[in-house]
């Protein structure tokens, strides 16, 4: 095993150690456990979208819908169909999905700003139905009214309802299963593909790669990973929100990709944490937050273009 | 039902009229710099409150000619402070910066001007119903149509004739052969940027005499504009012209028949276009990928 090897294993061996010990190191600085279990849902669904912006080099903009999508998807079938947590992710993720591969169709063949423009608008499609159709959705007031259900094993159950910690692992587990497959895909044959398409799309065309089929497999995937995300946000709150569809999430998911690195793997969940503490205890401390949120991006963008961790990298090199 | 019908048609067209003067605006910016300026919305809500700002000073018609200007001259600083420095990098940067940008526009004139509406006088005699018989309708929504084509007119005829706007369309088209031929290429697209803030501006004084001042009016407006973008043909102005009117007929005559659905019809037109016309109703070939 050569030391590069060894390294990147401690590294692993870490991130999930820090991960799997949140609740407590969290708590005694000041945090507290819901907070990490928003932590790590929007960190997955800044990942989803990194998937797609990172390693396949497109932008969209509009990744929220299907992140909402998923929160609908599992609010209402706990709310309707059946009171299984299983059951409500599995709706949402197919839901947020499967609309996302079919808009995925449209968009596709745009690049550039062009493919964030189309994808900015549609996303506005799924805000506008959450908005009006009021009678099942909720409206303005978002769809309340459900709750999650204990994890029924069997032999015996698990409270994640009342129990925060219980919950937290239980989210981290899917996590884990969600980024075990996105590690996975991007170690394939597919995965590094899609890096090429991301390199030099030209070249890919040339070499034979079906590059517009690639990406369309590619921005599915991710919308799949984002609804995963988003029914687990719906079980966070108990609630979805229609302002979860909206392009202004959309704008804070790419925020926190860009923020922790949207080269490396790891690093939009370390933006999704600075971006989610930060928005925790700016607007705890001023009515006025939206203007720091604002005034983080300028920044970001002006002096920290690579990301936290693609700045540490740098200056390591 | 003729006259609803027309009622709304009217009111399609005249909303529509808006949407074309932020789409033009929103063009101009993304055809040379490639940079989705999301903080349009922003400027428009610069224009409305400076003009809240000058009118009992100026009157309506100062504030009408002097609020887009000082707008626009707020968008060459913001253009030559953040933006400058992103052309040329991946577009994402662009549309990450003018994002933040829109939210600290809304959240600033809430923090200066509160956040209830105000409302902006308008002379009396633009208040005033037309006609009652066909159809209600006050001679300042007729006023606003008005100065969007003289807007829309003088746009053209700059981009036409005078060498500022052909050396515009000339680099929408080749911005490297423009900058080899000896042409100020930043200054370029800092005018470029200015004339579309300066559309922005104009749109948020004539929004702020129709439906008073809000620190979110300019939101609202921005996916319109995008849509009528993208319908009527990315990289065609004319396109985009046509865009907007049809989006604000098509929203128009859905109210008629469908309420709920009037916002989500534009929409289902954009679908529709990508669908069989990729490229957009005047777009050209290649443009959009």
């Amino acid at each position: 095993m050569s030391s590069e090897q060894t390294r990147k294993l401690i590294v692993l061996a870490a991130i999930w150690a820090v991960l799997l010990l949140a609740p407590y190191w969290m708590v005694p600085l000041g945090g507290y456990t819901a907070l990490a279990t928003r932590v790590l849902v929007l960190g997955l669904a800044a990942m989803s979208l990194n998937f797609l912006l990172g390693f396949t080099g497109v932008l969209s903009f509009g990744h929220a819908a299907y992140f909402g999508l998923g929160a609908y998807g599992a609010g209402l079938t706990l709310k309707f169909l059946a009171l299984s947590t299983p059951l409500a992710l599995i709706a949402g993720i197919l839901l947020g999905g499967i609309c996302g591969g079919l808009l995925g169709l449209l968009i596709v063949r745009r690049r550039g700003v062009y493919f964030a423009m189309v994808t900015i608008a549609f996303g506005q499609v799924f805000y506008y139905i959450a908005f009006q159709w009021s009678s099942l959705t909720g409206g303005d007031d978002g769809l309340r009214g459900f709750s999650r259900q204990p994890l029924d094993l069997g032999l015996f159950k698990i409270d994640i309802l009342s129990s925060a910690n219980n919950f937290y692992f239980f989210v981290l587990f899917c996590f884990a299963l969600a980024v075990g497959a996105m590690g996975f895909i991007l170690r394939s044959p597919f995965g590094r593909t899609m890096i090429a398409i991301r390199e030099n799309e030209r070249r890919s065309r040339f070499l034979g790669i079906p590059v517009e089929r690639h990406i369309w497999i590619s921005f599915t995937l991710s919308c799949f990973f984002m609804a995963f995300a988003g029914a687990l946000y719906a079980l966070v709150n108990n609630f979805a929100d229609p302002r979860g569809l909206h392009y202004s999430q959309s704008g804070d998911f790419v925020m926190m990709a860009v923020m922790g690195g949207m080269r490396s793997f790891w690093g939009p969940l370390l933006g999704a944490f600075v971006f989610v503490v930060l928005q925790d205890y700016l607007s705890s401390m001023t009515t006025n937050w939206m203007s720091f949120v604002g005034l983080l991006f300028v920044l970001v963008v002006l002096f920290f273009p690579r990301g936290l961790l693609g700045f540490l990298q740098r200056s390591k090199a | 039902m003729t006259t609803l019908l027309l009622f709304n048609v009217t009111n399609g067209l005249i909303i529509g009229a808006f949407y074309v003067l932020m789409a033009l605006g929103l063009s101009l910016i993304l055809n040379l710099s490639n940079t989705i300026n999301f903080a349009h919305g922003g400027f428009l809500v610069i224009g409305g409150y400076i003009a809240y700002a000058i009118s009992p000073y100026l009157g309506f018609w100062g504030a009408l000619l002097v609020a887009p200007l000082l707008t626009a001259i707020i968008g060459l600083v913001v253009e030559r402070v953040l933006i400058r420095p992103l052309y040329g990098r991946d577009p994402l940067y662009s549309l990450l910066l003018t994002f933040g940008l829109a939210f600290i526009i809304e959240d600033g004139t809430r923090f200066i001007f509160g956040p209830q509406g105000k409302p902006v006088t308008i002379p009396s005699y633009l208040s005033e119903s037309l006609s009652n018989d066909l159809f209600f309708i006050t001679g300042y929504r007729l006023f606003m149509v008005a100065v969007v084509i003289v807007a829309v007119t003088l746009l053209f005829v700059l981009l036409r004739y005078t060498r500022l706007g052909i050396r515009i369309r000339a680099g929408v088209l080749d911005l490297e052969t423009v900058a080899a031929l000896g042409i100020n290429v930043q200054m370029l697209r800092s005018l470029n940027f200015a004339v579309g803030i300066f559309l922005a501006g104009l749109s948020g004084v004539l929004a702020a005499g129709q439906l008073g001042l809000e620190p979110t009016m300019g939101t609202g407006l921005l996916m319109p504009s995008f849509i009528a973008i993208i319908v009527g043909g990315i990289g065609s102005l004319p396109g985009t012209l046509a865009g907007g009117l049809l989006i604000g007929v098509a929203s128009g005559l859905t109210a008629v028949f469908f309420p709920a659905a009037s916002e989500a019809v534009i929409y289902v037109m954009m679908a529709v276009v990508l669908l069989i016309r990729p490229r957009g109703l005047f777009g050209e070939e290649g443009m959009m990928s």
